[in-house]
């Protein structure tokens, strides 16, 4: 008998899509590109032909300067690709454009999630369940000790942490695309109305956000600010910048990182982290086991991550799973 | 226990000293007794609850979480208390913590038996960071960086009193420290510790690195290779006597010839060694450190051991002698004083570690270059007109080490490192050669070590470990046996632990040989070759 799901193929450079001969978030240039969102390790240049949401394809124009071939599917609409294969743009709750791809043929359905979260965001919409017969997911913090606490505890501590030291500055690290416009959207829903301080790296993909109606409140440059400027305000930086020599700019700044790692202490000393912030844009164990119950498919296929916890739960509850070990995906400052 | 787990947090995501000391000297002073005492009592390493153990939290969480996701966890995580109070099951009720000394005195009343009902029970009161902090304080393991010297300098400064004060007191009490807060906190008179055998911090030496001193002022003498112990006895005929290491345990026990060795009250700093060929001293020689080892770290010791590795203290310096105190007298006086009281002293337990002639210092440099062939460690420079002055006080002591051995070996093993280094590869084995490589040797591993590289060099042997692995065994990494290290270390000895017959002391990295082939790396002959036994 046949391979079941013989028609997608995971290999080294991505999820091939074999009768249509086109690639889900694949690490190096192709013909035919699906793209589930606008992260670096999932979307890169050089396609021939992009297809992704207008968000993504935005995101990628911005950040790759690629615009030959994209087109555009909004949520919930469904492409007809060759070989009798249709593609279904769904939301996933990652970051803004993020989406899961749905592929039907021959009566089968498979789900690619991308990356994916399930707890609210105000700048992107929610994870929709899609079911499914295969269900390719991530598993970044696939091990049962990462719980993301509610963004709401997290955000508190932040402001109890600035509130704490007026004469200081609460600079916070947080990947540039995603994490850092809604840890500035929540910290707006936290009613904090003070001018927000970016790392010049975070400019225009904040403009980006706003452009796509992501309401960011009043943000000001570090480049333009005095130090005086920055005393007891929010200052937000790519995480590479935290400990860089720029941030000697910054009156005496209390160190902080957004990030499901910071659930693990040694992962906050491993970055002179003071302030632990655990804001994931990704599923966290609970959220990764209740989505595949609810998804239901027939087999889990693990991209990358911390899969062998996940395909032991797996094996404990009576599902079928394996893992992809697929290469390049990155997940150290998620 | 809220209050003591918001210390420990923030003493983990603390980086300076100073800010460290001001956190638990701010804690001291807000927190009431005796809460502040099991605290300082656990960050000290002055806890011990004998029922409760790593491998207990391991039985507590195999009954609560799969074995398997427990140790994928526990890897990922790198420390078995902080992935228990992750994986905790979160109870019904909100938190309702206990308070630290209602946690200690819980903790103290558990039976191997009970623990395994009661220890859950004071989990589920708690949240995450309660239940690290209290997993941490059970264990006794703190691991946060955090020394007790550390702690007791913050005492100090908390209540403006001398560190070497508390220093001296600390060793005649027990948590949770009632007297020496009052005395330093509320200014009741010293606790009284004139009658107990306590502990007197040491003089320490500074390395002598690029320094050269005048033989003018400074007189030489062999660091020998043992451990550095203070005998102490008071109390006169029917007293006490103890022996304490460097870091002030007590080791009596382990050391029981001691108990009658002295004729009179006393306390004397000297080296611990054994009888034997190397080292020697006026009254004879003592053994390498190697055969020292049989007999640390017992608890109790057996005639035969007794009898094959009998130990004697070499002494270095008088600190107290009957009722005086000489500690602020010079170094000459002291000697002198040492030396007429040699007379009085049982000469199978005790020599006198004699002073090193030398006219000028290219002399001593000769001098120490022959110290390895007799296994001493290298020398010792002492102002002589130094008081005798705890801790490390510049310029008036240093040691002059010989320099190490060196070997390349080749990288065989790595393994995921603990605590901020979980993500890293940072345990390395390496072996060398039992023949000619070039004619089908093998290679047989000859140490383990984890220091002596930047962290820049660790991200570096970290991603060549990734990249050159032949096989994987939990946290453990087989490479291709490709990447030749540069090992230093003190010396070598014979040892049936290992396959090779060879075990190496204090082996660190000392530079990392990316250009060397591995064939060209060093052959077990040539280490054996280097073996004092």
């Amino acid at each position: 008998m046949a391979q079941d799901f013989a028609w997608i193929r995971p290999e080294p450079r991505g999820i091939h899509v074999v009768p249509a001969d086109c690639w889900i978030d694949p690490s190096e240039p192709v013909g035919h590109a699906l793209v589930t969102h606008g992260h670096a390790d999932h979307a890169r240049g050089g396609h021939g032909r992009t297809v992704a949401t207008p968000e993504t394809l935005a995101i990628m124009k911005l950040r790759y300067a690629t615009s030959d071939g994209a087109l555009p599917v909004g949520y919930g609409e469904t492409i007809r690709l060759p070989g009798g294969v249709d593609a279904t743009f769904v939301p996933a709750g990652h970051v803004l454009g993020s989406a899961q791809i749905l592929l039907e043929h021959a009566g089968e359905r498979v789900v690619v999630t991308g990356d994916y979260k399930r707890c609210p965001d105000p700048t992107c919409p929610p994870f929709e369940v899609t079911p499914c017969d295969v269900f390719i997911t991530e598993a970044t913090f696939g091990l049962p000790v990462f719980c993301h606490p509610p963004i709401e505890v997290e955000i508190g501590k932040l402001l109890d942490r600035l509130a704490a030291h007026p004469e200081r500055c609460v600079l916070v690290g947080a990947y540039a695309l995603g994490k850092a416009q809604r840890v500035i959207a929540e910290l707006r829903r936290a009613g904090h109305s003070q001018p927000i301080y970016i790392h010049g790296a975070l400019e225009r993909m904040c403009r980006l956000y706003e452009d796509w109606g992501v309401d960011l409140g009043e943000l000001r440059l570090v480049s333009d600010a005095t130090k005086e400027d920055m005393r007891g305000h929010v200052v937000v930086c790519p995480p590479a910048a935290l400990n860089d020599r720029w941030s000697r700019r910054l009156p005496s700044p209390v160190t902080a990182m957004a990030s499901g790692w910071m659930r693990v202490r040694q992962r906050a000393r491993q970055r002179n982290v003071e302030l632990p912030l655990i804001i994931s844009d990704h599923a966290d164990w609970g959220e990764l086991t209740r989505t595949v119950e609810e998804v239901d498919p027939h087999e889990t296929w693990i991209t990358h991550g911390r899969e062998k916890a996940l395909l032991r739960w797996h094996q404990l509850h009576q599902r079928r799973a394996r893992a992809l070990a697929l290469v390049g995906y990155e997940d150290e400052d998620d | 226990m809220e209050a003591f787990a918001a210390l420990i947090d923030a003493l983990v995501y603390t980086r300076s000293r100073n800010e460290k000391l001001q956190l638990i000297a701010d804690y001291l002073q807000a927190t009431p007794d005796p809460d502040r005492g099991w605290a300082l009592a656990a960050l000290t390493g002055g806890l011990d609850f004998p029922a409760v153990k790593a491998s207990t939290i391991r039985n507590l969480m195999h009954e609560r979480v799969d074995p398997v996701l427990w140790t994928l966890s526990r890897d990922f995580v790198g420390d078995t208390a902080e992935t228990a109070s992750l994986l905790w099951p979160a109870g019904e009720s909100p938190p309702d913590p206990p308070s630290v000394s209602e946690a200690v005195e819980a903790l103290t009343a558990m039976t191997r038996r009970s623990v395994l009902a009661e220890l859950p029970a004071l989990l589920d009161r708690l949240d995450a960071s309660g239940r690290f902090a209290l997993l941490k304080l059970a264990t006794g393991a703190m691991r946060i960086g955090i020394s007790a010297r550390l702690a007791k300098i913050a005492f100090a400064q908390a209540f403006d009193v001398g560190v070497e004060e508390v220093e001296e007191y600390w060793h005649g009490l027990a948590p949770p420290y009632r007297a020496l807060f009052a005395w330093a906190a509320e200014g009741a008179p010293p606790p009284d510790t004139g009658s107990l055998p306590l502990f007197r911090p040491f003089m320490l030496a500074h390395p002598l690195d690029d320094t050269i001193v005048d033989l003018e002022d400074y007189v030489a003498e062999w660091k020998w290779d043992g451990i550095r112990v203070q005998l102490v006895r008071v109390g006169g005929e029917q007293g006490e006597t103890r022996l304490y290491s460097r870091s002030g345990d007590d080791i009596s026990g382990t050391f029981p010839e001691f108990l009658d060795a002295l004729p009179m009250d006393a306390v004397l700093d000297g080296e611990l060694l054994v009888r034997g060929v190397h080292q020697g001293g006026e009254r004879g020689g003592a053994a390498s450190f190697n055969a020292l080892q049989q007999r640390l770290g017992r608890k109790t010791v057996s005639r035969a051991m007794l009898a094959e590795f009998p130990a004697f203290i070499r002494l270095y310096d008088v600190m107290i002698l009957e009722d005086d105190d000489l500690r602020d007298l010079p170094w000459t006086q002291r000697r002198a004083r040492l030396e007429a009281l040699m007379r009085r002293l049982p000469d199978d337990r005790f020599d006198l570690s004699p002073v090193v002639d030398a006219e000028h210092f290219d002399h001593l440099t000769e001098i120490r270059a022959g110290a390895r062939e007799d296994a001493i460690e290298g020398l010792m420079l002492k102002r002589k007109d130094s008081p005798y002055i705890a801790g490390r006080k510049t310029g008036l002591w240093y040691k002059w080490k010989r320099d190490p051995l060196l070997v390349d070996c080749v990288l065989m093993y790595a393994q995921r490192g603990s605590g901020k280094r979980s993500s890293f590869y940072s345990d390395y084995t390496f072996g060398c050669w039992d023949g000619d490589p070039d004619a089908g040797a093998d290679l047989l591993p000859v140490g383990k070590a984890y220091f002596g590289f930047t962290d820049e060099e660790l991200r570096k042997i970290d991603r060549y470990v990734r990249n050159h692995t032949v096989n994987r065994f939990g946290p453990v990494r087989e490479t291709d046996r490709s990447l030749v290290f540069e090992v230093a270390f003190d010396s070598v000895h014979a040892s049936k632990r290992h396959k090779s017959g060879l075990a190496m002391r204090f082996p660190r990295i000392h530079r990392i040989r990316w250009d060397k082939p591995a064939h060209e790396a060093d052959r077990i002959d040539a280490l054996r070759a280097l073996v004092r036994d």
